[in-house]
């Protein structure tokens, strides 16, 4: 079995959990036997001895087209186009995202007449028109999917950026199977995009050591006051609306009024910096929460690993692999109810994403009795090992061979 | 116990007063568990000893739900003083808050078993002769107790690999016993009735009553000791499978068997010799595969919480302050620490036990916070 896949971002090229999942689902595809060649939008330093690597950018005598576009304009996208490059902030794409997405398109499908294969596999809107040229190209079957939708990532289906959304729903109507990582969002997509329920299957994100943060550094810092009796809270995702790392804060408030002997971690970086930052001086918690902007790698291994409590308090989350990343490094998760996550784990504390009061009382009392956070880490450390990327490889296989055969 | 949040604490004295549509609302559970149980039930059992005069039961109520029953479904309570009135179904001891003391507090234990005695003696007019104590949990200390406390006899549950060679079919003597004797719940017979009883799966469904009066007939030994949940009849088992004309048919069924009849524990005891002496130098329940409390006390949250809660006891104690030691007893039930179990709660199998909580982390969150509530009010009576 051979499949063509287009991505987007790749470690350690990406910025979010998009590039991880494309590594996990990789490498466990390959580890089944299955060959995949993975096409990339540029060239980049990728290393990846278990699948073959493509860069569109290299394919020759495809005529590409100035696109003209307002895209850029709005702030999310912006800070999507500066996100998506942590390494070089320069960019890895030009200035246009849409403009980028455009070219992918129309190079998907010379570079699939030049590849043999079984099936077309495009992860989110960014390689869907790749990977619909690649189909239209060869009449290989095409799945897509579905990692985060514009609904998840704007809020809300009135803020959407009409482009993003047809785009999306037109690399879903063109596929033969799209796959979401949550029953979550196959109901948006079933709702919001139209897509027949059968059409959509739900593939859950993994986790293992090779997605895994590993590497040690010393957050000296950090470990003095750990050593001082303080608690560590941790919020780590992109800064923006759809994360709710204002709900983060006014829950920190919450709990400083109880007990001032807990410290809070704001890690990631997003079009809500600056805000997050104003907030908590307007919140008079200033000195309590720690901004550490975006980590990669031993700096990221670390700050999980210090906290003594992960929290993912999403307004809308398709799937949040970092609170994976937190359980299989042994630190207790509280997550909302509103992500794809919370579907499969057993052992993680839940809340309504909104109830602030509630997020604030189990945050105080994960800090507050041991017995807790011991009874957690433990048996969520446990739970990680089984929600692994091969499983999800060999759902992704059983579709693919639904197709084929 | 409601979902008591760490903004209550110093707030709320109140922990089992939840009023709302979910199953944290006791009284919503009484009420919906005595429809659907208590009242048919004892009803039907009430016309089966009026019907068969060899018939014999036997109950063990905690205090705490003969209180709830007594104010929220008195109906309940006259049933059962119908049933007692016959005298032919027999009243069983325990304690009154259903807890673990005898593991943690000797002294403690006998204050709750004596409160035990006087709702008992209050609503029923009798004196309970035959012991079980919470979850059928025992040890040989238990059976010794009962020995030197004048009880006819204790009930256990009867474990193979405990029993060895031995059947749970013949009454028994609990190591260092001179009076009391010890009788063994056979646990397949009652299983068959309380889980499987539904379970289409299963090779023996529909279990008709003229079938398990045969199985009874069949067992050898001088007793068959039938012991299970109440709520088997109508709750665990609704009324739709068929569950109450099992039990209306099983007494004739039963009489089909030459020398089958009914009796209860203590007309047991008193009719046959004890077979051999049983060491149980562990604790043995009835639960799950285990039979033992690690469904309480099994990870570090329930210890923790059964740990802080058994500590508080001479400072408790000395308040002298009875609002103060009832809460303190309620907080001792076992079931709170049931809650908290997380033997079952991985593999997707959420639903292999009953609880009122989302994870057993919000059951811990919410006896923690109450017990911090407790603290305080300790706190400030002391002061």
């Amino acid at each position: 079995m051979r499949i063509l896949m287009f991505g987007w971002e790749f470690p350690p090229f990406n910025s979010g959990g998009l590039g991880v999942a494309c590594l996990g689902l990789t490498k466990a595809l390959s580890g089944l036997g299955v060959e995949v060649v993975f096409v990339m939008p540029k060239r980049l330093d990728i290393k990846t001895p278990w699948a073959k690597m493509v860069f569109a950018d290299s394919i020759t005598g495809v005529e590409t087209v100035a696109v003209n576009s307002t895209l850029t304009a709005y702030a999310t996208h912006k800070s999507y186009v500066r996100g998506y490059h942590p390494v070089e902030d320069a960019g890895i794409y030009g200035g246009s995202l849409i403009e980028e997405v455009t070219r992918y398109s129309l190079r998907g499908g010379a570079l699939a007449l030049q590849e043999q294969f079984d099936v077309i596999y495009a992860h989110d809107w960014l390689s869907f028109g790749a990977g619909a040229a690649a189909k239209r190209a060869t009449g290989k079957p095409l799945i897509v999917q579905v990692h985060a939708t514009e609904i998840d990532r704007t809020g809300s289906p009135w803020t959407v950026n009409n482009e993003v959304f047809a785009l999306e729903k037109a690399g879903m109507e063109a596929a033969d199977v799209v796959i979401t990582v949550s029953e979550m969002t196959k109901n948006i997509i079933v709702r919001e995009y139209g897509i027949a329920p059968e059409k959509v299957r739900v593939v859950y994100n993994g986790i293992d050591e090779a997605t895994a943060p590993s590497g040690s550094t010393s957050l000296p810092r950090l470990r003095s006051l750990k050593r001082a009796g303080y608690k560590f809270v941790l919020f780590l995702g992109r800064v923006t609306l759809q994360k709710g790392p204002d709900y983060f804060l006014r829950a920190a408030k919450r709990v400083l009024e109880r007990n001032p002997n807990v410290l809070f971690i704001l890690s990631g970086s997003g079009d809500m910096d600056a805000q997050m930052m104003r907030m908590s001086g307007e919140l008079g918690i200033g000195g309590r929460i720690f901004f550490t902007g975006f980590l990669h790698g031993a700096e990221r291994h670390e700050v999980y690993r210090t906290a003594d409590l992960f929290v993912m308090p999403s307004i809308s989350e398709p799937f949040g692999i970092a609170a994976l990343e937190a359980m299989k490094l042994g630190t207790p998760i509280l997550i909302s109810k509103q992500s794809g996550v919370s579907e499969v784990v057993n052992h993680a504390l839940k809340v309504d994403f909104w109830d602030v009061d509630e997020m604030a009382n189990k945050i105080l009392s994960v800090v507050g009795y041991p017995g807790l956070r011991e009874a957690l880490a433990e048996n969520a450390a446990r739970e990680a090992e089984m929600l692994t990327w091969r499983q999800a490889a060999s759902k992704v296989t059983g579709i693919v061979n639904e197709l084929v055969h | 116990m409601k979902r008591y949040s760490f903004f209550d604490v110093g707030n709320d004295p109140e922990y089992f007063n939840d009023r709302s549509d979910s199953d944290l609302n006791n009284r919503r559970i009484v009420e919906k568990v005595a429809r659907k149980s208590y009242i048919p039930a004892t009803r039907l059992l009430v016309a089966l000893l009026d019907r068969h005069p060899q018939m014999r039961a036997s109950f063990s109520f905690s205090g705490i739900a003969l209180e709830q029953m007594e104010r929220y479904v008195p109906e309940a309570i006259e049933l059962f003083k119908r049933a007692v009135d016959t005298g032919r179904v027999e009243v069983l001891g325990e304690t009154y808050y259903h807890s673990l003391a005898f593991f943690y507090s000797p002294v403690e234990f006998e204050s709750q078993v004596a409160k035990h005695r006087d709702i008992i003696r209050r609503i029923f007019g009798v004196r309970p002769r035959v012991f079980r104590n919470t979850e059928l949990s025992y040890r040989n200390d238990l059976g010794e107790w009962a020995d030197r406390n004048g009880y006819a006899g204790i009930i256990a549950e009867g474990w193979d690999p405990i029993l060895g060679w031995r059947s749970p079919n013949y009454v028994y003597t609990p190591k260092g016993s001179a009076n009391a004797r010890l009788l063994l719940k056979n646990y397949r017979l009652s299983d068959d009735v309380a889980f499987r009883f539904s379970s289409q799966q299963w090779s023996e469904w529909p279990l008709t009553a003229e079938k398990f009066a045969q199985w009874v007939g069949a067992a050898e030994g001088d007793t068959v000791n039938l012991f299970m949940d109440y709520e088997t009849f109508g709750e665990h088992q609704w009324e739709d499978t068929g569950i109450f004309n099992f039990l209306e048919r099983l007494p004739e069924e039963l009489a089909k068997n030459p020398g089958i009849d009914f009796k209860t524990p203590s007309e047991v005891i008193a009719s046959y010799d004890p077979r051999d002496e049983v060491d149980m130098p562990h604790v043995v329940t009835w639960a799950d595969t285990d039979r033992d409390l690690t469904a309480w006390v099994g990870n570090p949250m329930q210890q923790a919480a059964i740990d802080n809660v058994y500590a508080l006891e001479p400072a408790v104690m000395r308040t002298n302050d009875t609002k103060l030691i009832d809460d303190w007893r309620r907080l001792q039930t076992s079931d709170h620490f049931y809650y908290m179990c997380t033997k079952w709660f991985q593999d997707g199998d959420v639903h292999a036990y009953f609880s009122p909580y989302e994870s057993p982390y919000e059951a811990y969150i919410a006896y923690m916070n109450a017990l911090s509530d407790f603290r305080f009010r300790l706190e400030k009576q002391q002061r």
